[in-house]
């Protein structure tokens, strides 16, 4: 089980660097974002209740971080549709293999890759002058909410992939995937959004997962977020992967 | 034990359709058994079945000894299989491939790299193996689909079309390759829509139309069922034809003649009758320009048995492309 899963891993990984038109916007679109809302909303922390930060770029990176790791989502999604439109997929189920390893190996490559997206935001706040006010142990937690986050958001585009089975399904949650995002307070703190919006956000866990990678971005790490971050970025992962397994006894069974 | 079972095996897609249905068949260890039938018969879906990636809805099926249904790991870890199209990675190198395939049917990782390099080189594609396979010709992707289906030196083959779309010296070196698992010992089943493919591997072949089979033996039993050759005869002068066919019948009955020949007549006695034939129309005063035999076809088996031609039956081997 192990060694099938890290065969399957290292091949996801290696077929997302081999595709550049799957991998640049994972990173290209969320810095573009990054840029436009920083240029056109930066004295947004000068209204009243905003939390005290360094700058709204600041604030924002943790966004872009979040953006990045939900995109790097669809695109594990599409990568498994693809697998199962070219009958990649039955190779490896006519293979002597554990049917969990088909999911998991993907959705580790999802977690790996996700410590490489928030090393080039956090690489990107430091070029262009964020401050990473939790230091080391800071960016090292940023790290680690990333790549659980990330592992959580790459089960979910598997098992929509597993139940879809078809690249273009998955690519049309594309447009979800922001809405899912602005429901959240990963762009603007929860305390100044307005009903309903802060209801849906209060029960976001995309909500707890930027504040959680906000945290030690802004300020020295807290407990509090840090922990509801984590917490928030576990759940979505375990049920996010069992989904993807049910997913797949679904997809064996009908076959 | 038979290295193939299936009794009653039938599969009924959503909204009733039945791809299979019902389908007995018995394959010795060793054999190349040729699995033929026209585009929508059920080949692909009976193939589905018996390497477990499609749940049988009736029957049973036992591949290596293993229940396919009740037992599909110990399947699994038993057969090679190389479905239709070659479904490979395309950004993977062939070496890539091969070596993953080589990890997930639990190779060392000492013996991982030998053992792919030994199956490249077995397959013509050492040359080729660091390039990605999205580069690699039709021919070239299927010699890998089979490298890695014989990966772990499968005691059952599945070969589900492997020539479809290949030119013809792609498909003679799969043809020879076929042989050659024969001689090791490998038990093959091979389906395909080509009827010289069946004839030239197939120890044995089993026609499917409509989900069932309607014929299964060696190919030389289920010619010699359905009749004898004919003799095509192409006379010096056509307006001979008349006379000559009231000469013939007492060979065997007349039948359509084929392209240019004026009369054709099934032999009764097999080819030995060839020379009656001659012999009586040269006492008739009647000249023989060119004479042919013609041999029963697998496409005439079957439009025997189903009623219709098999599609791209009289294509020769040269034009299908």
């Amino acid at each position: 089980m192990r060694r099938a899963t890290l065969a399957l891993a290292r091949r996801s990984l290696r077929n997302t660097l081999r595709r550049p038109q799957f991998l640049a916007p994972l990173v290209a679109f969320p810095t573009l974002f990054l840029a436009v809302n920083t240029g056109g909303l930066s004295r947004t922390t000068d209204l009243p209740g905003f939390p005290q930060v360094h700058g709204f770029f600041d604030f924002q990176l943790a966004a872009a971080i979040t953006q990045s790791l939900l995109l790097g989502g669809v695109a594990s999604g599409i990568a498994v549709a693809l697998d199962i439109e070219g009958g990649f997929f039955d190779r490896l189920v006519a293979a002597p293999v554990p049917r969990l390893a088909l999911v998991a190996g993907r959705v580790l490559a999802t977690g790996v890759l996700a410590l490489g997206q928030v090393a080039w935001f956090l690489a990107l706040g430091l070029i262009f002058g964020a401050h990473i006010e939790g230091g080391v142990p800071g960016a090292l937690v940023v790290f680690a909410i990333g790549a659980v986050a990330g592992t959580g958001f790459g089960a979910i585009g598997v098992a929509l992939a597993l139940r879809a089975r078809s690249a273009s399904t998955v690519q049309g949650i594309f447009p979800l995937v922001f809405v899912i995002l602005f429901l959240s307070s990963a762009f603007f703190p929860r305390e100044l959004l307005s009903q309903p919006a802060k209801a849906v956000a209060d029960y976001n866990p995309l909500s707890y997962i930027a504040e959680g990678l906000r945290d030690p971005i802004v300020s020295t790490v807290s407990a509090g977020p840090v922990l509801y971050g984590l917490l928030a970025a576990a759940a979505l992962t375990v049920a996010m992967a069992w989904l993807a397994v049910l997913a797949l006894r679904g997809r064996l069974a009908n076959d | 034990m038979a290295a193939i079972e299936a009794h009653g095996l039938e599969r009924e897609f959503k909204g009733g359709l039945k791809a299979v249905a019902g389908i007995d068949l018995a394959v010795e260890p060793g054999e190349v058994y040729g699995f033929l039938g026209p585009n929508g018969a059920g080949k692909t879906t009976t193939v589905r079945m018996l390497v477990t990636l499609l749940r049988p809805t009736g029957g049973s099926a036992r591949v290596a000894g293993f229940d396919v249904a009740r037992e599909p790991a110990a399947v699994r870890r038993r057969i090679g299989v190389a479905l239709q199209e070659a479904a490979l990675d395309n950004l993977m190198t062939g070496r890539e491939l091969v070596e993953l395939q080589a990890t997930l049917h639990g190779f060392a990782p000492a013996k991982v790299a030998g053992r792919a390099a030994e199956l490249i080189e077995r397959v013509g594609l050492s040359e080729a193996q660091e390039r990605r396979v999205g580069t690699y010709s039709g021919g070239m992707r299927r010699r890998l689909d089979l490298a890695m289906a014989l990966i772990h030196e499968p005691e059952v083959l599945f070969l589900d079309e492997p020539t479809t779309g290949l030119d013809p010296t792609s498909r003679f070196t799969l043809w020879d390759e076929v042989r050659r698992l024969k001689g090791e010992g490998t038990t093959v089943f091979l389906t395909t829509q080509y009827l010289e493919e069946a004839d030239q591997l197939a120890d044995r072949v089993a026609i499917i139309s409509a989900g069932k089979l309607v014929a299964e033996d060696t190919p030389a039993a289920l010619k010699a069922d359905i009749g004898h050759p004919h003799l095509n005869l192409t006379l010096a002068h056509g307006d001979y034809a008349d006379a000559a066919r009231t000469v013939v019948t007492e060979f065997g009955p007349l039948r359509d003649p084929d392209g240019e020949a004026h009369v054709a007549v099934e032999l009764s006695q097999g080819a030995t009758g060839i020379a009656g034939v001659v012999r009586a129309l040269d006492e008739a005063g009647l000249v023989v320009e060119a004479l042919e035999l013609v041999e029963p076809t697998l496409d005439d088996v079957f439009l025997a048995k189903t009623g219709k031609h098999l599609e791209g039956a009289d294509a020769p081997v040269e034009e299908a492309v």
